[in-house]
């Protein structure tokens, strides 16, 4: 065996050295070290969704391209990137929603991150229903008769009631309450991840199968399947002040954006960027269709959206 | 045969045991008719108890940096991006890493052939350029390099605690009770509070996993030196060997083979944490798996799977090769051979250094967006085909199985839950297994989750009775049958580190979401580990014994029945626990596609900082079960009096 071997290795390595030699080495292409300018470099938290990334994405691709930043991108979910501003590892939160517990810790009692302005995309959180629902039960949509049709919604895990799924415990959810409060004859069940509630919107639309679930906009599923809202008592200033007797609808979010203190006060151009980063729910969808539906990557989808929005970019860099 | 008269000795008191058993179960569903809704401590989703919100506090004033931590982390970054910089990484001014694909290739099979065979040497090779192939070349080498720091580290560790276990009993039985904790702990648990100690960075994942992964060594290489046979220790003493000279001579190299098992799975759970570190920023093929995960592309999410696996097999047989070659010093041919082999792998290097081609892997041969498409497409035809079915499965066995078990545990008030669960630890295992029991019983109450940990309980119970079922089959069969190990080795190594989160969505499209789906997938985790050991026992059943049991005309059922299982107890024990400990290790993935209680309350801790506490307090919850559970199957273990017989070793120093 140890001969073939050994015959195998010489073959191999003549092989190797007669037919490597030729072909490119290393650092021949090298471009020039991009980066270094007046800019530096920033830590961009890039939280676990389609919509944070497309914001991601393009914030780092204008960064780079335009004022040579180096974008250090970190994937964590938002607890740990709230965490990371006292730690000093991270600089920019593209996408912040709510979080108003965290605002105070760390903004108003550490100290260690300022608030940088909405992004214009609004946030909205509700319970949904599976369009064929709607073309079948019109009615459904309006909370009053959601009793009238929880029998429809009874699964193996809800008991006998009618099931209302909840999603990714990122997520802060009244539904429990809401439940309670609106004398709904349905069970509040945690799928507990995002990943589980969309498959189950999947399969409820493709089999016919009733769902009502927690959702939310923007997000990328919605240019796969539009999933429609359930009105829940209108939302009014302060009628989610005591959470064990809301009995109402949530509350529309202006999405925005946090910096760490330390990034604030740099002077750098990057924080001019992303002070002034702002646009529309249908842009946001429109990147992360790029990068979900048609899988480009972060940077070619942002490539692509840049280059038909120059103006927007340009108001973004002040020129 | 001592087991002869052993069993007939059961067969006395069994039909005893099971009468009382019996009747307390049937005390218990009467006791449940008329108690029914009382007292069961029932905690809503976003209710928080005093403990919980003053472990919310505790959280932030631990995260205090420290000079302690800070020393740690700095060791433990510098190493991985040393690792990192070595073979993933752009470093030191180059656009590529120090060594390109193929110097790395080229010095994995080396070493792979001078420390085990040239059959793993070529499986190491084809196995490393497939992972380049799939085009994932650089995040499998991020991977890799995690994965070596948390194993080398984890192996500093471990090796040295093991054999401090396996010689002491004292140590045993801490150990024992730490391991336990260290690998029920849901790993969500400490990530957040790791990131805080040790800032983001590799630091903090290397950590995580190396917590996660310590375990299997420290158990098994204790295991293998208490299970050296009295004779050979006391031979060796008699011939006046010191201490050290017994432990060096003949204690470590008759476990070596059970070490190395060890080392294997240590390898395995550092794999399979790749996922979950990459939710702190770790690098490598978990962010490709998570990434895809957000856009359910299932195709993505398995190409960087089946990489994980991939990696899994090769340092899987490599260290096994490295383990069964026998020790003696080299002959001048294999020599000058290993140094004509060194020779070449660095001119591969060189190559790889100066060359574009041989530095990035050419990407004109990538095969991962078929790969992808065709796992896709796969998924969609099982979903298709057998949708319907698995959901009347799902329905059956949720309602005639699960349902009522957890309506037992829920509804009862949870004295009577209590009682009934002590009594029953005390009627299989006497006061060792009711005195653990208690005790866990009661810290499972002041950690207010008692309702969601008996909507685990349930589901942990049916999880674990459905593996250890399997795994004593598969493990059996593959015992007896060299053949039938090197096949199903391969589908074992994919189920255990093929990342739980790449099957969860097809298991969500055929199951929905459901505790059954939770229990499917903590199934296709444990069963892997639990049949390895069972067949590692079963293997290590001396030849001579199964052979006098064939002379005799035993039939194949009364050898395993009488001779093996019997014979390879220990082992089945510690595959029993093994196999409950991963099943709880899969609860808080569970929480993630349905199975809600403990697993939810877990996840959601990580999530949102004011239920941080609550999330503890679920993580301390999973691991009470596991102990409590553990013990009374010890117990029940230890009191069939053969048992008492085969505990070697507890004399032996």
């Amino acid at each position: 065996m140890t001969n073939k071997l050994r015959s195998a290795g010489v073959l191999t390595a003549l092989a190797l050295a007669l037919t490597g030699c030729g072909g490119a080495k290393v650092g021949e292409t090298e471009q020039p070290a991009a980066g270094a300018k007046e800019c530096g470099t920033f830590n961009l938290t890039v939280s676990p969704w389609v919509g944070y990334e497309a914001n991601a994405a393009v914030v780092a691709y204008v960064a780079t391209k335009d004022l040579g930043c180096k974008v250090v991108k970190k994937n964590l979910k938002e607890e740990i990137a709230w965490q990371g501003f006292s730690t000093g590892e991270v600089d920019v939160n593209l996408e912040n929603w709510g979080h108003e517990d965290l605002k105070k810790k760390y903004i108003d009692e550490q100290k260690v991150a300022v608030a940088a302005g909405s992004t214009g995309v609004k946030g909205v959180i509700g319970w949904y229903v599976p369009p064929w629902m709607v073309q079948q039960y019109p009615d459904i949509t309006d909370w009053k008769n959601l009793n009238k049709y929880a029998a429809l919604f009874k699964t193996s895990e809800s008991g006998g009631k009618g099931q209302l799924l909840d999603g990714d415990p990122s997520y802060v959810t009244n539904d429990e309450a809401l439940v309670k409060n609106l004398a709904l004859n349905y069970k509040v069940v945690q799928s507990g991840s995002e990943t589980a509630l969309i498959q189950a919107f999947r399969d409820a639309e493709k089999n016919k199968k009733p769902l009502l679930a927690y959702f939310y906009e923007p997000q990328w599923f919605f240019n796969e399947l539009k999933l429609v809202k359930i009105d829940l008592p209108p939302y009014k200033a302060g009628c989610d002040a005591d959470p064990a007797k809301i009995a109402c609808d949530y509350p529309p979010y202006d999405l925005d954006k946090i910096v760490s203190k330390k990034f604030a006060d740099s002077g750098s151009p990057a924080y001019d960027l992303v002070k002034k980063f702002a646009w529309t729910n249908e842009d946001q969808n429109q990147v992360a269709k790029y990068i979900a539906v048609d899988k480009l990557t972060p940077d070619a989808a942002a490539e692509k959206w840049v280059n038909e929005n120059q103006t927007k970019v340009n108001a973004w860099l002040g020129k | 045969m001592a087991s002869i008269t052993g069993s007939v000795e059961i067969r006395v008191r069994r039909p005893r045991r099971g009468v009382l058993v019996g009747v307390l179960l049937i005390a218990w569903l009467a006791a449940w008719f008329v108690l029914r809704g009382i007292d069961t401590l029932s905690l809503g989703g976003q209710e928080t108890t005093r403990l919980h919100r003053w472990l919310t506090e505790q959280a932030d004033v631990l995260g205090r940096g420290n000079a302690f931590f800070d020393a740690i982390r700095i060791a433990v970054d510098q190493l991985v991006v040393l690792l990192q910089n070595v073979i993933a990484q752009p470093s030191y001014g180059r656009p590529v890493p120090v060594i390109g694909w193929l110097g790395v290739v080229a010095i994995s099979a080396y070493l792979a052939w001078a420390f085990g065979n040239w059959k793993v040497a070529i499986l190491t090779a084809a196995g490393l350029s497939f992972l380049g192939v799939q085009g994932l070349w650089q995040e499998s080498m991020d991977t890799l390099a995690l994965t070596l720091g948390a194993v080398l580290l984890a192996l500093l560790v471990g090796i040295p605690l093991g054999i401090w276990a396996g010689l002491s009993n004292r140590a045993f039985k801490v150990a024992t009770l730490v391991l336990d904790l260290m690998q029920t702990l849901p790993t969500f648990v400490y990530l957040a509070p790791l990131t805080l100690f040790f800032a983001i960075g590799p630091a903090a994942a290397t950590i995580a996993t190396l917590i996660y992964a310590a375990p299997p060594v420290v158990r098994l290489t204790a295991h293998a030196l208490r299970s050296v046979p009295a004779e050979s220790v006391e031979a060796a003493r008699s011939l006046g060997s010191t201490r050290s000279q017994t432990l060096l001579k003949v204690l470590l190299p008759m476990s070596r083979s059970t070490v190395v098992v060890g080392i294997n799975q240590t390898i395995m759970a550092a794999l399979s944490m790749v996922t979950v570190a990459a939710l702190i920023d770790a690098p490598g093929l978990g962010q490709t798996v998570l990434k895809a995960l957000q856009t359910l592309d299932v195709g993505v999410a398995f190409n960087a799977g089946l990489a994980i696996v991939v990696l899994a097999i090769v340092l899987d047989r490599v260290t096994t090769a490295a383990g069964d070659r026998p020790w003696r010093t080299a002959s001048i041919r294999r020599k000058v051979l290993l140094g004509l082999g060194g020779l070449g792998a660095l001119v591969a290097v060189w190559f790889s250094r100066t060359y574009l081609w041989a530095a990035e892997f050419p990407s004109d041969v990538n095969l991962g967006p078929r790969i992808a498409v065709a796992a896709t497409d796969v998924t969609a035809w099982v979903q298709d085909v057998f949708g319907g079915f698995t959901f009347g499965v799902r329905d059956a066995v949720t309602e005639g199985v699960l349902n009522p078990l957890q309506a037992l545990l829920t509804e009862s008030p949870w004295w009577l839950v209590s009682v009934v669960i002590v009594a029953l630890a005390f009627l299989l295992g006497s006061w060792r297994g009711a005195l653990p029991a208690a005790v866990c019983l009661g810290l499972l109450v002041g950690t207010g989750v008692w309702y969601d940990a008996m909507v685990t309980l349930a589901s942990t119970v049916l999880a674990t009775v459905v593996v250890v079922a399997v795994g004593l089959v598969l493990g059996v069969w593959a015992g007896r049958n060299r053949r039938v190990d090197s096949w199903i080795r391969p589908v074992l190594d994919a189920g255990q580190t093929m990342p739980p989160f790449v099957y969860l969505v097809p298991f969500l499209a055929l199951f929905g979401t459901s505790r059954f789906t939770a229990i499917a997938a903590a199934v296709v985790f444990a069963v892997p580990v639990t049949t390895k050991i069972v067949a590692d026992g079963i293997r290590a059943v001396p030849v001579a014994t199964v052979e006098a049991a064939n002379s005799v005309g035993s039939s194949s059922w009364q050898v395993i029945s009488k001779v093996q299982l019997p014979v390879a107890r220990r082992a089945i024990t510690l595959a029993v626990n093994q196999g409950l400990i991963y099943v709880l290790s899969m609860v808080v993935v569970g929480g993630l596609v349905g199975a809600g209680a403990l697993g939810y309350d877990v996840a959601a801790g990580f999530a949102q900082s004011e239920l941080y506490g609550k999330g503890l307090a679920a993580g301390l919850a999973i691991v009470l079960l596991g102990v409590m559970l553990d013990r009374i199957t010890q117990a029940a273990a230890r009191r069939t009096p053969k048992f008492r017989r085969t505990v070697r070793g507890d004399d032996k120093w």
